[in-house]
């Protein structure tokens, strides 16, 4: 299938890029790294403490990484005008927009997964026993964050004040990602963890309306 | 260049405009292209070539008006290869890399056989495992053309090609479109004036602030359009 | 021209009625009082708010599917309108919320979500500021609209199980109304929908009227 096949080969050429420059997963993973040191100084970071605050703080620090992380996105195909050129060869272009949100769902996930043993450590939480439910819950999450992510930075790679525009429209559309994520991840570090299958459905619905919405009109975003 | 030759496809345009905000690119052009006819198009900057290519080849859509492509067979979509001012490869691959995703991506079956072929005849085999980064403007050139020709295509569009090539790089390309010429392609490249590539085309148009000013095809002649001038 | 001055009387006649209605037919309530009456403000403007939304909404599908800027307009007077109502919610709702409870704000569940949808429909028209190219603006923005609207009831669900597992004594509530009470309130309700209806046209005449003048200063300039 043409679709799949097209997806395939540009997500290798993402990951290929990425593996070459490791921009994206360094500066992501550092980003966290600093939030997550910056807000252990605004409050006492005692393990009771950390469990009911930790997780909300976690995913603020993922989503303000994620929409620095997303904004090369689509600008980079703007250097050497390379996005005409993947237009002119793909013949869906939704396998543009599927192969970016993939490719970002992965790094999203790898620097997520990396700062939570980060966050085990700083904050006393055991996370070791809970990772793989805490790992769909972040795939989860990470999806609804790249493929909004990824639509919204080639909306703002077309307008002024690029940097500040796709934080700016990204976090209130993804408030429904933000509280299913923390509550789901708080009840995961609980002293009895829960997999929260109520929260997961509102991740799931939001994926599924999200990726359903990019597929029907993403390519009106790549029109000249 | 290659054995195989894509059909020779030719375009029209019906009362094209094309609008960017306050800009008229282009204003009620209506042309025809046939197959395997090559064509000069010169202009001023901003007359309109580059809009006139983007459209042909797809990427942009017009404001107003219609494209219709001639010399396909029913059901068929024209293959078309396209090169721009823009280099349109990634910095970050070597030249292989770039035409192996390109080709895989355009479902070309033995995409490395091509990919090697290719680079053999744009005189590149020797930095194939180079990063395109490290190319000199010429060479990243001669890679574009190799992009283009990767899926046989039946219509060549370049944009100003020969822009920030030295003389051995120009003499490459008009050699190359020479050969792309006979083998019945049609072309249609946008140049800056008289030289040695716009003397291989069998037709030449002007455009002046996006309309066809002359056409050696409505009975101007060469100097005429070259010239600017309407006799 | 007489059409609108007349719909605009009609509309006037009924905020009118229904502002005196929502002070001297509606009957006080038992707990709370005077300040009680900023409901039949608060809540309509909130449904009406949303209806200019999805009005917005059908605007930036209509402009995708069609490509007329008629639909652009629309959007754009919709999303406007409904950022003012919306706006009337929030303002209501510290001015109710701090003589009736003490807090200035509760985080309840519509309160919040209308925030967000505050929040994203502003974002909305920021964006649209952001693009000086008409074209290109109409479409970039209608598909960040259908995106936001999709985004609607998630925001609302997600906040509302959200505050469902975490409950708070409920605020802005309109359980247990009185049947005359009930009767201003739709009364209300019909006279902001009529407004919004209004405020939408407007605005709408507005924007056609910039693109109008700015397309004839195109055509001045090519020629």
């Amino acid at each position: 299938m043409p679709l799949l096949s097209n997806t395939a080969v540009l997500l290798r050429k993402e990951l290929q890029s990425e593996y070459r420059s490791h921009e994206l997963l360094t500066t992501a993973s550092v980003f966290i790294l600093i939030v997550i040191v910056l807000f252990s100084f605004t409050f006492d970071p005692t393990s009771a403490e950390s469990r009911q605050f930790g997780p909300g703080l976690l995913w603020l620090a993922f989503l303000f990484s994620a929409s620095l992380m997303l904004q090369p996105c689509f600008l980079k195909e703007r250097t050497n005008d390379t996005l005409s050129a993947l237009r002119l060869a793909v013949s869906d272009p939704f396998a543009i927009f599927l192969a970016k949100l993939c490719a970002n769902t992965i790094f999203l996930l790898v620097t997520e997964l990396l700062l939570l043993f980060v966050f085990a450590v700083f904050y006393n939480v055991a996370v070791l026993s809970v990772f793989p439910k805490l790992a769909l819950v972040f795939f989860l999450g990470s999806l609804g964050i790249a493929t909004t992510g990824t639509a919204l930075s080639a909306i703002s790679s077309q307008a002024r004040m690029r940097e500040v525009l796709l934080p700016l429209l990204l976090m209130p559309l993804l408030v429904p990602v933000l509280i299913p994520s923390t509550e789901a991840t708080k009840a995961l570090l609980e002293a009895e963890p829960t997999l929260r299958w109520d929260w997961l459905g509102i991740l799931i619905a939001f994926d599924v309306v999200f990726l359903t919405a990019l597929w029907l009109f993403g390519e009106y975003l790549l029109e000249e | 260049m290659s054995q195989r030759i894509g059909r020779p496809a030719g375009f029209k345009f019906n009362n094209i405009e094309k609008r960017f905000g306050t800009l008229y690119a282009l204003r009620r052009v209506s042309l025809e292209i046939a197959p395997g006819e090559c064509v000069a198009v010169t202009g001023r900057n901003g007359s309109g070539k580059t809009t006139l290519l983007r459209i042909a080849s797809q990427l942009t859509r017009p404001t107003r008006g219609d494209l219709n492509f001639s010399g396909l067979s029913d059901g068929d979509v024209p293959s078309i290869g396209y090169v721009s001012h823009a280099v349109m490869l990634y910095d970050e691959l070597t030249a292989e890399e770039n035409l192996l995703m390109f080709a895989r991506l355009m479902g070309i079956p033995k995409p490395e056989k091509r990919a090697v072929t290719l680079l053999e005849a744009t005189d590149l085999a020797s930095r194939a495992k180079s990063l395109v980064r490290t190319f000199s403007r010429g060479m990243k050139q001669r890679l574009a053309i190799a992009r283009a020709l990767l899926q046989e295509p039946g219509l060549l569009l370049l944009d100003e090609p020969g822009t920030g090539l030295d003389t051995e790089s120009m003499a490459w390309l008009v050699n190359t479109v020479r050969g792309l010429r006979d083998e019945g392609r049609t072309i249609v490249m946008s140049v800056h004036g008289e030289s040695a590539l716009s003397q291989l085309a069998t037709r030449a148009m002007r455009l002046d602030a996006g309309v066809v000013f002359a056409d050696t095809r409505s009975g101007a002649t060469f100097q005429a359009v070259f010239a600017g001038t309407e006799a | 021209m007489a059409k609108t001055g007349i719909y605009t009387f009609i509309v006037c006649l009924l905020i009118g009625v229904t502002a005196y209605a929502s002070f001297y037919v509606a009957p006080t309530e038992s707990t709370m009082g005077l300040v009680q009456r900023i409901f039949y403000l608060h809540a309509p403007s909130g449904m009406t708010s949303l209806a200019a939304f999805l009005v917005s909404f059908i605007g930036s599908v209509g402009y995708i599917l069609t490509r007329k800027p008629r639909w652009d307009w629309l959007a754009v007077s919709a999303a406007e309108v409904g950022v003012a109502f919306c706006t009337v919610v929030l303002l209501t709702g510290p001015i109710w919320a701090h003589p009736a409870w003490g807090v200035w704000w509760a985080w309840d569940a519509r309160l919040t979500s209308t925030l967000v949808l505050w929040l994203l429909y502003v974002a909305f028209l920021i964006l649209r500021t952001m693009i000086e190219d008409a074209d290109r603006r109409a479409l970039v923005s209608a598909f960040f609209g259908v995106f936001t609207f999709l985004d609607v009831p998630l925001v609302y669900g997600s906040i509302w199980w959200w505050r469902t597992q975490h409950p708070q004594p409920v605020v802005f509530t309109s359980a247990g109304l009185d049947p005359t009470m009930r009767k201003v309130f739709y009364l209300s309700w019909l006279s902001l929908t009529c407004l919004m209806a209004l405020l939408i046209r407007q605005r709408y005449e507005l924007e056609q009227s910039r693109e109008e003048l700015r397309t004839l200063e195109q055509e001045l300039e090519a020629h």
